[in-house]
């Protein structure tokens, strides 16, 4: 059999290192059917898979849409749709790749902010694309149209006068007979909007609205997405199943179905300091974790992490009758 | 056939329902569902069964 | 052993005029770096006798199985599976494929890796099978986001601070659904399957690696000089 080469892995002159050469194989070679061995295989994992499916079916919890969201919780949908209005919500202030509106909100490592220098690319005005616009398609809207146009015509500081008085009151409404119930105030024009806005979100006319894509068909939610995950509905949903960041939720799936196990290391970051409280946390763990990466892909090449394998000597359990025959 | 349908659809719906209230680890700072733990065990188990139990190799011993 | 140089047989057939071709070369190529007994061989060292060596085998048919299941769900589309207890359960076939397909890809990896398998120029074998996985990580990730369900929902808006930080974001838009599902059935799939491809070729052209020698594991990484590689006899027949 000259098959295999063996080839001793030193290039010429060389001294020979046991973690990266080898030595020619002059041995016996014995009768190995790798294709069976591969059907064997395919049949195993296939009873297995099935098994499995058989056994514990997969999950499939039901989407949160903007009206099943308003509708459970419509007090919920006032207070984040006010947010969005007057830019104090989380993806107002996100920064790349959905706007530019705090500087601050960019995650860097010292000069290192990759976030900025690829920019704004899915651009969102939440005060527009969330509550303006999609009011603006409702039928019949003489009155609404005049709340509209009295906002977008006030000063910014009329404006920062009625959504702020309007935050403070909403967190103390309530919903009855069909319409939000908030305690009486100086909210200009901002109470009628956020009512309509509501109520449309109820009836589901809001999902279509929020596409981002305005033709027929449409693939993208990263507008409906982003105003659902910045109230505190889907938070709690997460929270309760145990996927939230905190609490080591990416590698977790609802219910009791084993989930993405794998990224165990990477949401373990997420767990300790300094990424535990940091701002830049994101930024933080991926250049850990791409580190990490090209470390394990890079063990062959690095000094003493080449040679754990042989000082573990497990290698002399995975070939023991190899060792036997030799000795 | 009413039965077999039956039957699918119970098989399709799984045998053993595992929606619901997760069941979680806490150890210190460690948070881990038990689905993930019995994976992650499982995977160690099966690795230190691969290497311990014999291999037959054709003509070979052991 | 010795590298295979000799011209391999079936340039025999060929015209001499067309040894130039391009074809032809890469044929010659090929064939050399990889002929037929080397591609598929019947017989393996001896020492290839653990089961830890079935994991790569068990990786690949979980990888079959997952594609399978996954052309099953294409041909049906992405709703399919929301709607019929059929589609439910090739759902649940595909998840779970998934599951022992990672399963035993991990076990391979710790296996490898307590054998050193990167020694004797298998360095790249080595780096294809750590890309290879990490490249399944996002194809299972993509797999997370195509749901269309709360898991999707939640995934998405939570894994989008991650990847928009790195600045990823302007570009791979976890929260559209269009692009995720294409990147999950199209693109991410067919460089696994290359990766693999390229992965299993690479272990056949290379071998299976040898075990250390028995003096091995005295040896100080750079001093331990062992003048020659030491030549492992085994009595009995010699290959």
């Amino acid at each position: 059999m000259t098959t295999a080469d063996e080839t001793n892995g030193r290039r010429h002159g060389r001294r020979f290192n046991p973690d990266r050469d080898v030595a020619v194989w002059n041995g016996k070679y014995l009768p190995y059917d790798l294709v069976k061995e591969f059907l064997i295989a395919l049949v195993v994992v296939t009873l297995l898979v099935v098994l499995l499916a058989v056994v514990f079916s997969s999950p499939d919890d039901h989407p949160v849409t903007v009206r099943s969201w308003s509708t459970a919780q419509p007090v919920d949908f006032a207070q984040t749709a006010i947010t969005e209005l007057d830019g104090s919500s989380a993806v107002a202030n996100y920064g790349p790749p959905y706007n530019a509106t705090n500087p601050g909100a960019t995650q860097s490592i010292g000069p290192f902010s990759p976030e900025r220098w690829f920019g704004v690319h899915h651009p969102i005005d939440t005060a527009n694309d969330y509550v303006i616009a999609p009011l603006q398609t409702l039928p019949d809207r003489a009155a609404l149209d005049a709340s509209i146009n009295a906002y977008t015509s006030a000063s910014s500081s009329q404006q920062a006068n009625w959504t702020t008085a309007y935050e403070k009151a909403v967190a103390n409404a309530t919903f009855a007979q069909g319409g939000l119930k908030v305690p009486s105030g100086a909210y200009g024009p901002v109470a009628p909007m956020i009512s309509a806005l509501t109520s449309m979100a109820r009836s589901g006319a809001l999902d279509g609205a929020l596409l981002s894509s305005r033709q027929f068909y449409g693939t993208d939610y990263t507008k409906p997405l982003l105003f659902i995950a910045d109230g505190t509905y889907l938070a709690n949903l997460g929270q309760a199943q145990h996927l939230q960041g905190s609490q080591w939720g990416m590698m977790n799936e609802t219910g009791n179905y084993p989930g993405q196990a794998w990224l165990w290391l990477y949401t373990l970051w997420y767990q300790v300091a300094p990424m535990k409280t940091s701002s830049n946390a994101d930024l933080q763990v991926w250049a850990i974790m791409m580190l990490l990466t090209l470390i394990l892909a890079l063990v062959p090449f690095i000094p003493g992490l080449r040679s754990i394998p042989r000082w573990s000597r497990i290698y002399r359990l995975i070939w023991r009758q190899h060792y036997r025959d030799i000795s | 056939m009413q039965t077999l349908t039956a039957v699918m659809g119970h098989m399709v719906g799984g045998l053993i329902n595992l929606t619901g209230p997760g069941h979680y680890i806490h150890w210190g700072f460690i948070q881990i569902s038990a689905a993930n733990l019995v994976v992650i065990g499982l995977m160690v188990v099966v690795f230190a069964a691969a290497i311990l139990i014999p291999f037959r190799r054709p003509g070979g011993r052991d | 052993m010795t590298t295979n140089t000799e011209t391999p047989t079936d340039t025999a057939t060929a015209l001499p005029e067309d040894a130039d071709q391009l074809s032809a070369k890469l044929r010659r190529a090929a064939v050399a770096a990889l002929p037929p007994e080397r591609l598929m061989p019947d017989r393996q060292p001896a020492y290839v006798a653990s089961w830890i060596y079935v994991f790569g085998v068990l990786t690949l048919a979980s990888l079959a199985v997952v594609i399978l299941t996954g052309v099953v769900l294409a041909i049906f589309g992405p709703s399919w599976w929301h709607v019929s207890t059929v589609g439910l359960f090739v759902n649940s076939l595909h998840l779970w494929s998934v599951e022992v397909f990672f399963f035993a890809m991990v076990v391979h990896l710790w296996g490898k890796f307590f054998m050193a398998a990167w020694r004797g120029r298998r360095r790249a074998t080595w780096i294809t099978g750590v890309v290879s996985f990490v490249v399944s990580v996002g194809a299972a990730f993509t797999g997370y986001l195509s749901q269309q369900n709360f898991d999707s929902q939640w995934i998405s808006t939570q894994a989008k601070d991650g990847i928009n930080s790195t600045g990823a974001g302007a570009i791979f838009n976890v929260t559209n659904f269009g692009q995720m599902l294409m990147w999950h059935i199209v693109l991410l799939p067919l460089v696994v399957v290359l990766l693999v491809g390229v992965h299993v070729l690479l272990v056949r052209l290379r071998g299976v690696v040898p075990p250390f020698a028995p003096t091995d594991h005295t040896a100080k990484e750079t001093g331990a000089d062992q003048a020659s590689p030491q030549k492992i006899t085994v009595k009995g027949v010699p290959s």
